[in-house]
């Protein structure tokens, strides 16, 4: 168990800088999620804590030590991979025995500890197989039974679960959370699926183009999100983006959306934009859920208004209608009894309370 | 108007069908035919010397069907098997193929880890290079080689020419470029995150190798290692410049050397010994074929 530190980390490839001056501290029995878009340095941030790729620049810590030079067999640290990596031609019991074998562990701590982790995993009566005759979530099971006999300072994941079917990875997303409760070792855990960012993580670092563009607990980043890329990429389906300006009309602040469609801003948020010059080209940032079928009394900051539908998407519990506003197409959510239609006129509203303003040239929320 | 279409889809359909099935008749047919072509092609040469092997030299010069034995006879096996000088040969072939094997794996195992896996400065060259040594023919090599063990065996003192050791120097110039070859595709379609794991697991570049790379390679090494038994075993030019005292020649050249004698040919005895000969390499063969097939695919294809 330990902290993990990261200082100002820089990874260039040539003349690629692929990770730009990462600084992050991850808490001992942590759990974080490195989240981001193909590309945007995760995994190579992980694999530079791994050890498996060399540091450009700064520093990484582990309890303390700067590890920056030491071999991965020297950080102890256990890395599960996309592809599970289980050695072919050894058992199950063999795989994940393997680095306490190396470390020459006595025979009967070795015993213990891989039938203590193949129960944790429920892979007991597998552990004479060979990786071949499992399945897929099977050898991710035995691929974390690996990392977990090992008892190590970190746990690294890079992506996991994404060689599984929909069903199994909701599962073993599951069963990942379960047994980091139960071991609490700090973990690395690198995903694209924002969903298993959010569901896993006590903090979700969110990642683009080789840089950090926030780090929070996963309601932080749903809630208050610091940037446009972080409000678009957390939430699914992702918030939607109005152009749109201020202005005021008789001593009252409004937000513009189209020629025909102005909004009186809820007076808390009044008071926080007031400052903002009404020059500036803003986007409304608003969540699908706050944008909702009409009702006969809609409560303070609710506005409504008329569009018409594009497509309607029945989920079951919701329906998902699209729509265009002056050419922005957007996103909400509506009852499944709302009477949503493809191509049918409906009055919506917005609930205001919920809105983001973003600077549009910047995508700093404001 | 919608009966007459479906009638004419209908049987349109079936006969593309059957069309497709007929090409694949086809094909199995002209596969057999030239199967069978070839198996006459290349079991002629084999089949002649069993023939020849069991004639005794007399029936061997009569004018009567060549392809038929009327006498036959165990006298050409007695004779060289109880000659000490084809065991000798034979004797010198086993051991050196072994030793070559032996050494042509010790360098070319390690060396394909190093280029397939550690990135060094050079190693993508140098892997092109290996290969490249691989298209030099021996014939334009021979004379070179000579001069440069003449000059070895002048410095140090060390006799080395006619003597059978020599090859054991010389043979791996032909059999390591190939076999690092083979291995280098073969340990470059093992997966990245194996050997990543393995450095995580807390193993060493050796141990990586040796518990991970080269049980799982297994194929490829056979592949590789009966490449080389096979070029070590059948070689001739090497050992026919580089050894000449009978006792200390190979099988290929002692037979052609001490069995044919100024314009004459001891006919039977040459088929006998290349016969015998040729049985340790299929007997490997016919043991590890298909470990040698599912060598070569492996590495070609997933590379």
């Amino acid at each position: 168990m330990a902290d993990v530190a990261l200082r100002k980390v820089v990874k260039r490839y040539d003349d690629v800088e692929a990770v730009r001056g990462i600084d992050l501290d991850i808490a001992d029995h942590e759990f974080i999620v490195l989240v981001g878009p193909s590309g945007c340095g995760k995994s190579t941030t992980l694999r530079m804590i791994a050890g498996l790729e060399d540091i450009s620049d700064g520093d990484i810590m582990i309890d303390g030590d700067v590890v920056n030079d030491v071999p991965p067999k020297d950080r102890d640290i256990a890395m599960v991979f996309q592809n599970y990596a289980l050695y072919p031609h050894m058992t199950v019991a063999e795989n994940m025995s393997f680095g306490l074998r190396l470390k020459h562990y006595p025979k009967a701590e070795i015993k213990a500890r891989v039938t203590e982790a193949a129960r944790l995993l429920d892979i007991t009566d597998l552990i004479d197989r060979k990786p071949k005759q499992l399945s897929g979530g099977q050898r991710q099971r035995v691929a974390m039974g690996r990392a977990i006999v090992r008892n190590p300072k970190v746990f690294l994941f890079d992506e996991p679960l994404s060689n599984l079917d929909a069903k199994l990875r909701v599962q073993m997303r599951i069963e990942i959370k379960k047994v980091h409760q139960k071991v609490r070792t700090t973990t690395v855990y690198v995903t694209h699926d924002q969903v298993e960012a959010m569901t896993l993580a006590d903090r979700v670092v969110v990642m683009n183009k080789g840089k950090i563009e926030q780090i929070g607990t996963p309601n932080e980043l749903y809630h208050k999100p610091a940037t446009r890329f972080v409000a678009g990429f957390i939430g699914s389906p992702a918030m939607n983006f109005i152009p749109c300006r201020l202005e005021d009309v008789g001593g009252t602040l409004q937000i513009r959306l189209t020629d025909r469609i102005a909004f009186a801003l809820p007076p808390a948020r009044a008071a926080r934009y007031n400052a903002l010059p009404r020059t500036d080209k803003l986007l409304l940032g608003l969540r699908p859920e706050h944008l909702t079928e009409s009702h006969a009394h809609l409560g303070p900051g609710v506005e409504s208004f008329d569009t018409v539908l594009d497509v309607t998407e029945p989920m079951g519990m919701e329906t998902l209608v699209y729509f265009g506003l002056d050419g922005t197409p957007i996103c909400g959510r509506v009852d499944p009894n709302a009477g949503a239609k493809d191509g049918a006129p409906m009055r919506l509203a917005m609930d205001l309370n919920n809105m983001h303003l973003l600077n549009e040239a910047t995508g700093v929320v404001l | 108007m919608s009966t007459l279409a479906i009638d004419k889809a209908g049987p349109s359909r079936k006969v593309k069908y059957g069309s497709m099935s007929r090409d694949r008749v086809w094909a199995l047919r002209w596969s057999y035919f030239f199967l069978v072509l070839f198996a006459i092609f290349f079991l002629t040469p084999p089949v002649y010397m069993l023939i020849t092997s069991l004639k005794s030299s007399a029936e061997i010069s009569a004018a009567t069907n060549p392809w038929w034995v009327f006498h036959p006879t165990l006298s050409n096996y007695v004779e060289l098997l109880s000659s000490n000088q084809f065991l000798r040969f034979f004797w010198n072939s086993s051991i050196i193929s072994i030793i070559v094997v032996i050494v042509t794996m010790m360098i070319s195992i390690p060396a394909a880890f190093a280029l397939a896996r550690m990135k060094f400065w050079g190693s993508a060259t140098l892997a092109t290079g290996v290969f490249l040594t691989y298209l030099i023919p021996d014939s334009l090599l021979f004379i070179p080689l000579f001069k440069v063990l003449g000059g070895v065996q002048e410095l140090t003192g060390i006799t080395l020419l006619n003597r059978w050791y020599v090859l054991v120097f010389i043979y791996p110039t032909l059999t390591v470029p190939f076999c690092t070859w083979i291995m280098i595709g073969y340990f470059a379609s093992i997966p990245k995150e194996l050997d990543e794991a393995a450095l995580i697991d807390g193993a060493s570049w050796l141990q990586t190798l040796t518990r991970i790379f080269i049980p799982v390679a297994l194929p490829g090494l056979i592949a590789a290692t009966i490449f080389a038994f096979t070029v070590s075993w059948a070689q001739f030019l090497y050992p026919l410049v580089f050894t000449t005292s009978v006792d200390q020649l190979v099988l290929p050249v002692g037979i052609t050397t001490t069995l044919i004698k100024g314009d004459v040919f001891n006919w039977g005895q040459i088929m006998t010994g290349a016969l015998l000969g040729a049985a340790p390499p299929l007997v490997i063969y016919a043991f590890l074929m298909d470990y040698y097939i599912a060598g070569l695919t492996a590495g070609a294809t997933k590379g």
